[in-house]
């Protein structure tokens, strides 16, 4: 604070790096995208009603990936959702994340053998932030996804993107497909 | 209400072409065997006849038998105003796989002869939109059949874990 310490009498004003005041909003207000492709919507349904509610973390859904920050890609993602998906994806305006909830957006789930047509693991065609396993996972489980998600985002940096944040994962997207 | 072996006796009565034969089945449904380019003719007939009115197709769905080298379609019929049900089926050779569409006779055969077109390769004549209803447009091969190879990629992705 230094010279600028007692400056101010309203007790209003805040003074912090630009860099941990947008890090601190955009944990604080993860929308994400309000689509679900198996039974695991379910459980994020459920994360999101009233028992386990989202929205004390600032986790609404939105209906347009434009307004968007977070994909929750909540189940099997066939090959014919691939291409979709991944529309979806590049429609998100930036920064954007995506949580993969559930064993089959991971690696294929049940289907990682014999599911001629599961794509094994959403990894495939879009980058992934943040893991979430189980078959399907429990609310806990996802929200302790959101707030692993957080944690990343609060160590990001404006000045220059870590080695291992988005460059190298849109470049080995880009290597991938 | 009819028995399947009453309902079999019938047709065979009414309708000279297309009925085989009857199969009492020793374990659940009997059915019976139709040729399967008359058996839209009989479909019209076992839904407008005063006696039979089956109004309703329950399910209709493909196999394949390997041994064979066959396809099949089996229809189950029911009656809603008789109460009566009944399972026909019909077997086309792999190599030349068509049976007449029902589609016309009963709206529910349009989405399921799609899926027995997408996933065994059963082609349909006369049905209005026979394109893929589950797998993507330009998926290869019929995923159902029991000597089908899974594509290693799609639209560059690979399928394989």
């Amino acid at each position: 604070m230094g010279l600028l310490d007692k400056k101010y009498h309203d007790s209003n004003i805040i003074i912090v790096s630009l860099e941990s005041a947008l890090n601190w909003a955009r944990k604080s207000s993860l929308w994400y995208e309000q689509f679900g492709l198996a039974c695991c919507a379910i459980e994020m349904m459920a994360t999101a009603a009233s028992h386990y509610d989202f929205d004390r973390f600032g986790i609404i859904p939105r209906s347009s990936p434009r307004q968007a920050d977070v994909m929750i890609v909540a189940g099997t993602v066939t090959m014919k959702m691939a291409s979709r998906i991944e529309r979806l994806y590049e429609q998100m305006s930036e920064p954007r994340y995506v949580i993969s909830m559930g064993s089959c957006s991971n690696s294929g789930g049940p289907y990682w053998e014999h599911g001629y047509h599961v794509l094994k693991g959403v990894d495939k065609v879009i980058p992934v932030d943040v893991y979430v396993p189980g078959c399907p996972p429990r609310p806990e489980a996802l929200l302790e996804g959101f707030l692993t998600l957080q944690k990343k985002i609060e160590n990001e940096s404006i000045i220059e993107s870590k080695p291992s944040d988005k460059i190298t994962e849109e470049a080995d997207r880009h290597e991938t497909t | 209400m009819k028995q399947p072996e009453e309902i079999a006796a019938y047709l065979k009565d009414k309708i000279v072409k297309g009925v085989l034969e009857f199969v009492p089945a020793e374990i659940g449904q009997p059915w019976i065997t139709l040729a399967p380019d008359s058996i839209k003719n009989i479909a019209k007939f076992l839904r407008d006849d005063s006696e039979l009115r089956f109004n309703t197709l329950m399910c209709l769905s493909g196999v394949h038998y390997p041994a064979e080298q066959e396809l099949g379609v089996t229809y189950h019929l029911h009656s809603t105003t008789f109460g009566h049900t009944v399972a026909l089926k019909v077997r086309v050779p792999i190599d030349n796989p068509r049976v007449q569409s029902v589609e016309s006779v009963w709206k529910t055969a349009d989405w399921h002869e799609r899926e027995a077109w997408d996933m065994l390769g059963i082609i349909f004549d006369g049905h209005p939109n026979m394109t893929r209803i589950l797998c993507p447009d330009d998926w290869e091969g019929h995923p159902l059949r029991k000597d089908y190879v899974q594509q290693e990629t799609y639209q560059g992705i690979t399928t394989r874990f």
